[in-house]
């Protein structure tokens, strides 16, 4: 799971671009990779059978290598697999410590020091045998956690945040500019946090306790507030917020329309999920509730004026990389030419778990998604000139 | 374009306005430039220009200011942002999105001008100021000459008539500033763009000045030409000042002008040896610190290549050399708080000879001081005494070292006790941690560009108590970019260029030679010895009978 598994150890196609054939070199809309990976995470949720989720963390690998960039956003991705590694052994150590579950029919493996519990505590146990079974079940269902991280953490790598923000409807652009700076901030903090923690050394001044602390988030923070007031004023300056054509009144009723539309939402989640109260409380609640909040995003984006700079097209490719996804979710929930008891294969009693021919077809269609996509900008493009020279040189 | 009429800004709390009564009128296409000494209300004038003040920084403006007919009372900045561009000191602090495409986008993103125009307008940007290769490239990536070329670039594809430029080379190398001057002249003649520009460095852009606001430090505002403000000022560049001292008229601004002037000037002082600028220290002195084939690498790429040297009392060295060039690595690896790959370097102190690197941090700061880049790194108490108080402690194992603040009253007399470290000048800052630093006693100190951000008054100041450390028998080490301030204050100058030290001798030798490094007093007085004004001046005095004798005769 972690680099040295065959996938993830792949020589990194991102310096070879033009696997594409004879496409143009572009970055996919980030929506279609984020539709993609929740549809994945979501077709993930449905199968506990640990080669189908071995199946998707490869199809992820092979997708992130063939089509991330040389942004350093794109370079996260070895995070996400170590984290995905971290829950799964949370799980397995918990389910090893708190032995619960344990059938006399289970194939024991060692037994921990049982550590006697007070008597209100009695329902939870520490310590005790250890089964097979049981380290099994809690491997696979964190398995199966890790792997829907690991789509949100594909995602994240293949889609520029940024740009994904910019979809944002025109009434939630000052929150997408929020969290746009604050993206940007963090690296800086980090930055000012090593170089007043390296300037502290030239004072000598003590390296532990409170005291070190203050002399260095002291600094940090002075830094990064003076940083923050400057791009602040400076986006001022650049016609950030400028207003609009919204006037007083519709202000007022983007307001009421918002209000209005959360309650109906509110109103309908809770009709949905209570079976006893009236009908009209659901779904009809829920729609109403959804076409307020949409007339209220519209009308309040009418109060900022701006343009997008090269949109992204919303083309073939993005209908091919959105619809393989989606289409995997699909089949998975479809329960159409196999048995769903194949996507949970069974603990007890322990049986090898098979690989049913439409679910991995379905995985296999997301990992279309490699060679759907057009192939990412190279880093550093290089003129046609130039490369003759090089060919010429070698 | 830009008037000021009758302006007066008042800030909470403050005992006296910023600016009083100020009566100002910019036109068009005029690159007007404003000079004045630290804190006497340069960024109060620019602000004011477009509305920052006192929309966003507080205070109270009398008065009115309009642009191109719109009165900033009733525009706030980004009402303005069509007409007016602002381009700050540090370009990475007004970066909002993370490559240079968008960053020039932004703005007119801003101003909801539709995509096709936006995408003809960047091009044309990306042309103009030479940045087409690094489109693509991450902001953070770009070098400090760059990155200020997109900050001016990101207000320009607005297409502004002003455009407002808070120094924006203070933190450039002498190339990485020629590139960014170059490109805004080359605005206010292809474009007929009115600037209006603050400048520490007048030498490096007096010469394209159409006028001259200079702020004498009341609160009022005196301009004109060039050539006339220039004449009286308080500030001058070395090349006004050399005018002064020879008495030319017209007053030249220009190296060339200048160098046509001099004819006369020359012939007097052939023949003649410039006084030295600082007593020749000894000769046989023994080196305090050497330093052999000293590496510094981060992930693998080095920063500083197999670097020997060798450090003497008394002496003091300048290190210079372009953005990047390993200057700092260099200072923080002699320090030994910084990563060294490989080499020794030996300290001698106290008898016996150290590796700082070796040593805690306590004795390591006793052997070498080392003042970073950006001093309030160091600053974290409440007022100057805690400070003062604090360094004492730290280092007052040995008593042999005197008080901190007995060294800052020796370094910059007045700053009382109460005031907050952050509320002190670019150049008291510096002389409090330099303060704080030498209270450990060490006989070796680092600076590491410490000129950034300081006018010709705290240069001076600084130039005066780098020798007095040298006269007590210190070592000095300052990385800068400004040749002036070498010119009148090294022994030595030290060019590292890729992490390789390139060039290593008497500062004399070194600069003068080379067409960059030149102080602007030897381009005008090649091929005679001369780096500063104050050598040309004691040599005109005591050679001053010695012609007119000769001329009397003849």
């Amino acid at each position: 799971m972690s680099r040295t598994t065959p996938v993830a150890a792949m020589p990194m196609s991102g310096h070879t671009p033009d696997t594409g054939g004879r496409r143009l070199p572009r970055v996919l809309h980030p929506v279609a990779w984020w539709i993609w990976a929740l549809a994945l995470a979501t077709a993930v949720s449905r199968t506990n059978n640990p080669l189908l989720l071995f199946l998707v963390l490869a199809v992820l690998g092979y997708v992130v290598t063939a089509r991330r960039t040389e942004a350093p956003w794109a370079r996260g991705f070895k995070y996400y697999l170590y984290l995905a590694l971290t829950v799964v052994a949370i799980r397995v150590l918990f389910r090893a410590v708190f032995a619960t579950g344990i059938t006399p029919h289970d194939h024991f493996l060692f037994s921990l020091p049982h550590i006697p519990t007070p008597d209100w505590y009695a329902g939870i146990q520490l310590g005790g045998p250890v089964s097979l079974e049981a380290l099994l079940s809690a491997a696979t269902d964190g398995l199966r956690l890790a792997c829907m991280l690991c789509c949100i953490g594909a995602a994240n790598t293949l889609a520029n945040p940024k740009r994904a923000l910019r979809v944002l409807p025109g009434a939630l652009h000052e929150l997408g500019v929020a969290v746009t700076v604050a993206i940007s901030v963090a690296p800086q903090l980090v930055q000012s946090v090593q170089r007043v923690a390296r300037a502290r050394r030239l004072r000598a001044g003590r390296n532990k306790g409170l005291k070190a602390l203050r002399g260095i988030v002291v600094p940090v923070l002075e830094d990064a507030l003076e940083r923050s007031l400057r791009l602040a004023a400076g986006m001022d300056s650049r016609g950030y917020g400028r207003a609009g054509t919204a006037t007083r009144s519709s202000r007022r009723i983007t307001g009421a329309l918002m209000l209005l539309g959360m309650c109906g939402l509110c109103a309908g989640a809770y009709g949905l999920l209570d079976a006893t109260t009236p009908t009209f409380l659901g779904l009809p609640a829920m729609a109403v509730g959804a076409v307020l909040c949409v007339a209220g995003l519209r009308l309040g984006g009418r109060r900022v004026s701006r343009t997008t700079y090269r949109p992204d097209p919303w083309l073939l490719p993005e209908w091919a990389v959105a619809g393989a996804g989606v289409l995997s979710a699909v089949l998975l929930f479809s329960n159409v030419g196999y048995n769903a008891a194949e996507l949970n294969p069974s603990i007890y009693p322990l049986s090898w778990p098979t690989l049913p021919l439409v679910p991995t077809f379905a995985i296999l269609l997301a990992g279309s998604a490699g060679f759907l996509a057009p192939p990412p900008t190279p880093p550093n493009p290089i003129a046609p000139r130039q490369r003759a020279e090089k060919a010429e040189a070698t | 374009m830009i008037t000021f009429d009758q302006v007066t800004v008042h800030y909470d709390g403050a005992a006296k306005p910023a600016l009083r009564e100020v009566d100002l009128t910019i036109e068009e296409g005029e690159l007007c430039l404003v000079v004045g000494h630290t804190g006497v209300g340069k960024s109060t004038l620019l602000g004011a220009v477009n509305g920052l003040v006192p929309h966003f920084t507080g205070g109270t403006l009398y008065g009115r200011v309009t642009i191109d007919g719109r009165d900033t009372a009733t525009h706030p900045p980004r009402e303005l942002a069509d007409v007016v561009g602002v381009v700050g000191q540090d370009p990475l602090d007004g970066f909002v999105t993370d490559t240079v495409e968008e960053e020039l986008a932004y703005a007119m993103e801003q101003l909801a001008i539709p995509p096709t125009v936006m995408r003809k307008r960047v091009e044309e940007t990306l042309d103009l100021l030479g940045l087409a290769d690094l489109r693509h490239r991450a902001l953070h990536e770009l070098s400090g000459g760059q990155q200020q070329r997109v900050a001016i670039g990101s207000v320009l594809t607005a297409h502004p008539r002003v455009l407002v430029l808070d120094e924006p080379t203070s933190a450039l190398d002498p190339t990485a500033a020629e590139e960014v001057l170059a490109a805004v002249t080359r605005l206010v003649h292809d474009l007929g763009v009115t600037v209006l520009m603050a400048e520490h460095r007048l030498e490096r852009v007096v010469q394209y000045a159409d006028r001259v606001v200079h702020l004498p430090g009341n609160g009022q505002v005196v301009h004109g030409a060039p050539t006339d403000i220039l004449r009286t000022s308080s500030i001058a560049p070395p090349i006004v000042e050399l005018a002064r001292a020879a008495s030319w008229h017209p007053l030249p601004l220009s190296v060339r002008d200048a160098r046509r002037a001099a004819a006369p000037l020359r012939s007097t002082l052939a023949g003649t040896t410039p006084a030295p600028i600082r007593p020749t220290p000894a000769t046989d002195r023994p080196a305090l610190l050497t330093a052999r084939g000293v590496t510094v690498s981060y992930h693998g790429v080095p920063a500083v290549r197999e670097v020997d040297l060798d450090l003497h009392g008394g002496e003091i060295t300048a290190l210079m050399g372009r953005n990047g060039s390993g200057k700092s690595s260099l200072l923080w690896a002699l320090q030994g708080s910084g990563p060294r790959r490989a080499g020794t370097v030996r300290v001698t102190g106290a008898g016996a000879t150290h590796d700082p690197h070796s040593l805690s941090a306590v004795h390591a700061r006793r052997l070498v001081g080392l003042v970073p880049q950006t001093p309030a790194d160091l600053l974290y108490l409440e007022s100057v005494k805690q400070e003062l108080d604090q360094a004492d402690s730290e280092s007052a194992k040995e008593a042999e070292s005197s008080g901190a603040r007995s060294i800052l009253d020796r370094l910059a007399p007045g700053i009382p006790d109460s005031t907050h470290p952050r509320d002190l000048s670019e150049g008291q800052k510096l002389a409090l941690v330099l303060a704080i630093q030498l209270s450990a006693a060490p006989r070796i100190v680092l600076l590491d560009e410490p000129t950034r951000g300081l006018d010709y008054r705290a240069k001076a100041e600084l130039t005066r108590i780098v020798a007095a450390l040298a006269g007590e028998g210190c070592s000095v080490v300052i990385s800068t970019h400004d040749v002036e301030f070498v010119a009148r204050t090294a022994d030595r100058v030290v060019v590292m260029a890729e992490g390789d030290v390139v060039a290593d001798g008497p500062t004399s030798e070194v600069i003068v030679a080379s067409p960059v490094f030149a102080p602007q007093t030897a381009k005008i007085l090649a091929p005679l010895p001369f780096l500063t004004v104050d050598q040309v001046t004691s040599a005109l005095e005591s050679a001053a009978p010695t012609p007119r004798d000769g001329e009397d005769r003849a």
